[in-house]
C-alpha cells in the first residue's frame, strides 16, 4: 500500500509535467492537424536555456527564487521565440501542402534543435546548480517534496488558467472558432493567421515552463531529453482525446500514474523477469492500445477524421 | 520502322552491357584510386539502396509513414546473428538464415501493421515511432534474467557468408583477381540490391503496386474501386519489412558484431530521408538517395581537419554536422522541392497540387 501511494504521488507529478506538455501539441494539433514534432525539443531548448542561465547567476548573489525567476523569464523568451518563428518559416507555407509534407518538415525542425543544442551545450549530461534543496515530508507512509508540491500546484495553476483563457477571453473564442472552421472563423472577422501565431506562442511559453519543471525536478538536462518526453506528452494528447485542452490534461496526468504504477510493479507481477528499465515501453502500449480500442480518446468527440 | 525499333534495342542492350561492366569493375576500380575503405563505404551504399527501396514499398508507393523501419533491419540482423554466432553456439548457414529472416521479419511487418490499420498519416508515423522504440529497448534489456541478445554490449563474432568452405570473410584469388572481403560482399550486396531495384519497378508497374499507389492517392475511392486495402496495406508492410529483414542478415554477416545502438530513431530518419530526398515513389530516385545519402557523411569526414586548418579548432563534429544538414534538407526539401530530387511523375502532380488545381477550385480554396 505504501508502494502505491508513493508512486501515485510519483506519477501524478510526473503527470503534470506530461500534461503541460501535452497541452503544446494537443492545442496544434486542433488547429491545424498537425503533430508538431518539434514541440518536445522546444521543451528541451526551454530547459537547457534555464540550466544555462541558473549556472551563470549561481554564482551571484541574487537570492535563489530571483535566480529561478531569471531563469524561467529567459527560457520563456527562447522557446516563444523559436515556436512563432518555426510556425512562420517552416508550418505556414504548408499550410495547404498533403499532410505527408508539414510532418516531415517537423521532423527536420526538431533533428535542427536537437544538434543545434548539441552543438551550444555539448552531448553530456548538464546537471543543475545546487540552487534548492528539497525539504521531504511523509503522508500516509509514503514521502514527497516540496518541490514535487510546488510542481504540482503551478502545473494545475497553470492548467487551471488557460482553461478559464480559452472558455472566457476574446482571443479565447477566436481559438476554438478558428479550431471549428478556420475559414468561416476568418470570415467572420478572426484574423486565423494571428490566432495560430498566438496558438504556437501560448504551447511554447507552457513548454518552456514545463521544461524548466523537468530540469528542477530530475536536476538534469541534455540535448536529447525532448525526445522522449515529447513522445510521452503527444501520447498523453491522444489519451485525452487530441484537439481536447482538458483531455490533455486528464491524459497527461493519467499517464504520469500509469506509467509510474507500472514501473513500480513490472518487477513483482512478472516475478522479476521485466524490470524498471522498461518503463519508457508502457507509453507506447498505452498510445497502441488506445489507438486500436478508442481513437477519439477518452474525451475526444469526432473520429472520422483522425482515427 | 521495325528496323529502328531494332536499333534502339540494340542500343539499349549496349547500353546495359556497359553499366553491367562498369558495375562489375567498380570495387577493383576504386580501390586503385580511392583506397578500400571507399569500397567498404559502396558496399555500405548498396546495403542502403536495399532498405530505402523496402521503405519506399511503404512510405512511396502505399503512403503510409513509417518511422521506425530501421526495426525490421534490427529483427533481420539479430535473426541472423543469433542463430550464427557463438551466442548460442549455433552456427547455421546463410542460405537457411536469411530466408528465415525474411520470414520472421515479415511476420513482424504484418505484426506491426495489423493494429494499426484503421490508423492514417500523422497517427501512424508515430505509433509505427513507437515500435521502433519497444524494438530496440528489448534488444537492449533481453540480457537478463536469460541472456538472448547480450544486452547492450551486442553480439560478436557472427559468422560471415559462406559456401561450401569459401567464407567471404577471407582473401581469395581467382582467376589473378585478388578478391579480399569486400570485394566478396560487393558482389553478392550488388546482387541483393539489383535484385530489389528489379522487384521494385516489377512490383509498381503491377496489379499490386497500382493498387498501392491507389491507396496512396485515396483510400476511400480505392476500396470503393474493389481494392481490398486492408490486405493490400498489409503486404505493402510485410514486403517492405522483407527487404529491411534481408538487408539486415547481409549487415550481420558483413560487419561480424550488432548492437542496439546501430539501430537508432535516427537510422530511422536517415533512411526515412533517402527516400524523401531523392524521390518518394520513384525507384529511381530512391537509389540516388541511398547513394547521395551514405557518400555524404564519408565526404564530411574531411570537415573536421578543414576546420583545424582554416579556424585552429574543431568546432562543429562532423557527425553532428551531418544530422544538422539532414534536418535542414527535410525542412527545405520539403519548402522548396516536396516531391524529392529525382520525383515519379505522379508524386510530383500529387505534391504541387495547389499549381495544379484548376482555376475556379483554387479560387474557392484560397
Amino acid at each position: 500500500m505504501d508502494i502505491f501511494i508513493q508512486q501515485l504521488i510519483n506519477g501524478l507529478v510526473l503527470g503534470s509535467i506530461y500534461a503541460l506538455v501535452a497541452l503544446g501539441y494537443t492545442m496544434v494539433y486542433g488547429i491545424l492537424g498537425l503533430i508538431n514534432f518539434a514541440h518536445g525539443d522546444i521543451v528541451m531548448v526551454g530547459a537547457l536555456v534555464a540550466l544555462a542561465v541558473a549556472q551563470a547567476l549561481a554564482a551571484s548573489l541574487l537570492p535563489v527564487p530571483l535566480v529561478l525567476l531569471f531563469a524561467t523569464l529567459a527560457a520563456l523568451l527562447v522557446c516563444v521565440a523559436l515556436g512563432v518563428t518555426i510556425e512562420r518559416v517552416a508550418y505556414r507555407p504548408l499550410r495547404r501542402a498533403p499532410r505527408l509534407a508539414p510532418l516531415i518538415t517537423a521532423i527536420g525542425i526538431s533533428i535542427l534543435l536537437q544538434y543545434s543544442a548539441a552543438l551550444i551545450w555539448g552531448k553530456q549530461y548538464i546537471s543543475t546548480p545546487d540552487l534548492i534543496k528539497p525539504e521531504a515530508f511523509t503522508f500516509g507512509g509514503a514521502q514527497f517534496t516540496d518541490l514535487q508540491a510546488f510542481i504540482f500546484l503551478l502545473a494545475c495553476t497553470l492548467m487551471a488558467g488557460l482553461l478559464w483563457f480559452i472558455k472566457a477571453s476574446r482571443i479565447g473564442r477566436a481559438m476554438r472558432a478558428t479550431e471549428q472552421n478556420a475559414e468561416v472563423a476568418g470570415l467572420m472577422g478572426v484574423d486565423t493567421n494571428r490566432i495560430i501565431s498566438f496558438t504556437f506562442f501560448l504551447g511554447s511559453a507552457i513548454g518552456a515552463i514545463a521544461g524548466v519543471m523537468v530540469v528542477l525536478y530530475y536536476g538534469l538536462g541534455h540535448y536529447f531529453m525532448g525526445f522522449m518526453l515529447g513522445l510521452k506528452a503527444f501520447t498523453a494528447a491522444v489519451l485525452g482525446g487530441i484537439g481536447n485542452v482538458a483531455g490533455a490534461m486528464l491524459g497527461g496526468l493519467l499517464l504520469g500514474v500509469i506509467e509510474s504504477l507500472a514501473a513500480g510493479y513490472i518487477g513483482d507481477l512478472t516475478g522479476g523477469v521485466l524490470g524498471s528499465n522498461y518503463r519508457d515501453i508502457f507509453a507506447f502500449l498505452v498510445l497502441i492500445l488506445v489507438l486500436v480500442l478508442r481513437p477519439s480518446g477518452i474525451m475526444g468527440q469526432h473520429t472520422s477524421e483522425r482515427a | 520502322m521495325s528496323n529502328k525499333i531494332n536499333n534502339l534495342n540494340k542500343y539499349r542492350w549496349l547500353a546495359y552491357g556497359a553499366l553491367g561492366a562498369l558495375l562489375l569493375a567498380l570495387p577493383f576500380i576504386v580501390d586503385a584510386t580511392l583506397g578500400r575503405a571507399w569500397v567498404r563505404i559502396i558496399d555500405v551504399a548498396l546495403l542502403f539502396i536495399m532498405l530505402a527501396l523496402g521503405l519506399n514499398i511503404v512510405v512511396g508507393f502505399a503512403g503510409l509513414l513509417d518511422l521506425g523501419y530501421i526495426a525490421f533491419f534490427a529483427v533481420g540482423a539479430y535473426a541472423y546473428a543469433l542463430f550464427a554466432s557463438p551466442q548460442f553456439d549455433i552456427h547455421w548457414s546463410f542460405l537457411v538464415l536469411l530466408p528465415l529472416g525474411a520470414l520472421v521479419t515479415a511476420v513482424f511487418g504484418i505484426l506491426l501493421g495489423a493494429p494499426t490499420l484503421r490508423l492514417r498519416g500523422d497517427y501512424l508515423a508515430i505509433v509505427t515511432l513507437g515500435f521502433g522504440e519497444i524494438i530496440r529497448i528489448f534488444l537492449t534489456n533481453l540480457n537478463r534474467p536469460l541472456n538472448i541478445t547480450n544486452g547492450p554490449q551486442g553480439i560478436t563474432l557472427i559468422d560471415p557468408l559462406a559456401v561450401g568452405g569459401i567464407a567471404l570473410n577471407k582473401t581469395h584469388i581467382l582467376a589473378g583477381f585478388t578478391i579480399a572481403p569486400v570485394h566478396g560482399y560487393y558482389f553478392v550486396f550488388l546482387a541483393f540490391a539489383l535484385a530489389s531495384i528489379f522487384i521494385s519497378l516489377r512490383l509498381e508497374n503491377s496489379r499490386i503496386g497500382r493498387a498501392w499507389i491507389a491507396i496512396r492517392e485515396d483510400e476511400i475511392a480505392a476500396g470503393a474501386m474493389g481494392i481490398n486495402t486492408r490486405d493490400m496495406k498489409l503486404l505493402a508492410f510485410a514486403m517492405g519489412a522483407t527487404f529491411g529483414g534481408v538487408a539486415g542478415g547481409l549487415f550481420a554477416s558483413f560487419q561480424g558484431f550488432i548492437s542496439p545502438e546501430s539501430f537508432t530513431l535516427l537510422d530511422s530518419i536517415m533512411v526515412l530521408c533517402m527516400v524523401v530526398l531523392g524521390g518518394m515513389g520513384n525507384v529511381g530516385g530512391v537509389v540516388l538517395g541511398a547513394v547521395l545519402l551514405t557518400a555524404l557523411p564519408e565526404a564530411l569526414r574531411y570537415v573536421g581537419p578543414l576546420q583545424q586548418q582554416w579556424l585552429g579548432a574543431v568546432y562543429i563534429d562532423p557527425s553532428d554536422l551531418r544530422m544538422l544538414l539532414f534536418g535542414l534538407a527535410l525542412v527545405l526539401m520539403m519548402l522548396f522541392r516536396p516531391a524529392g530530387l529525382w520525383p515519379s511523375s505522379t508524386r510530383r502532380r500529387e505534391l504541387s497540387a495547389e499549381e495544379d488545381m484548376p482555376a475556379d477550385e483554387k479560387a474557392h480554396a484560397g
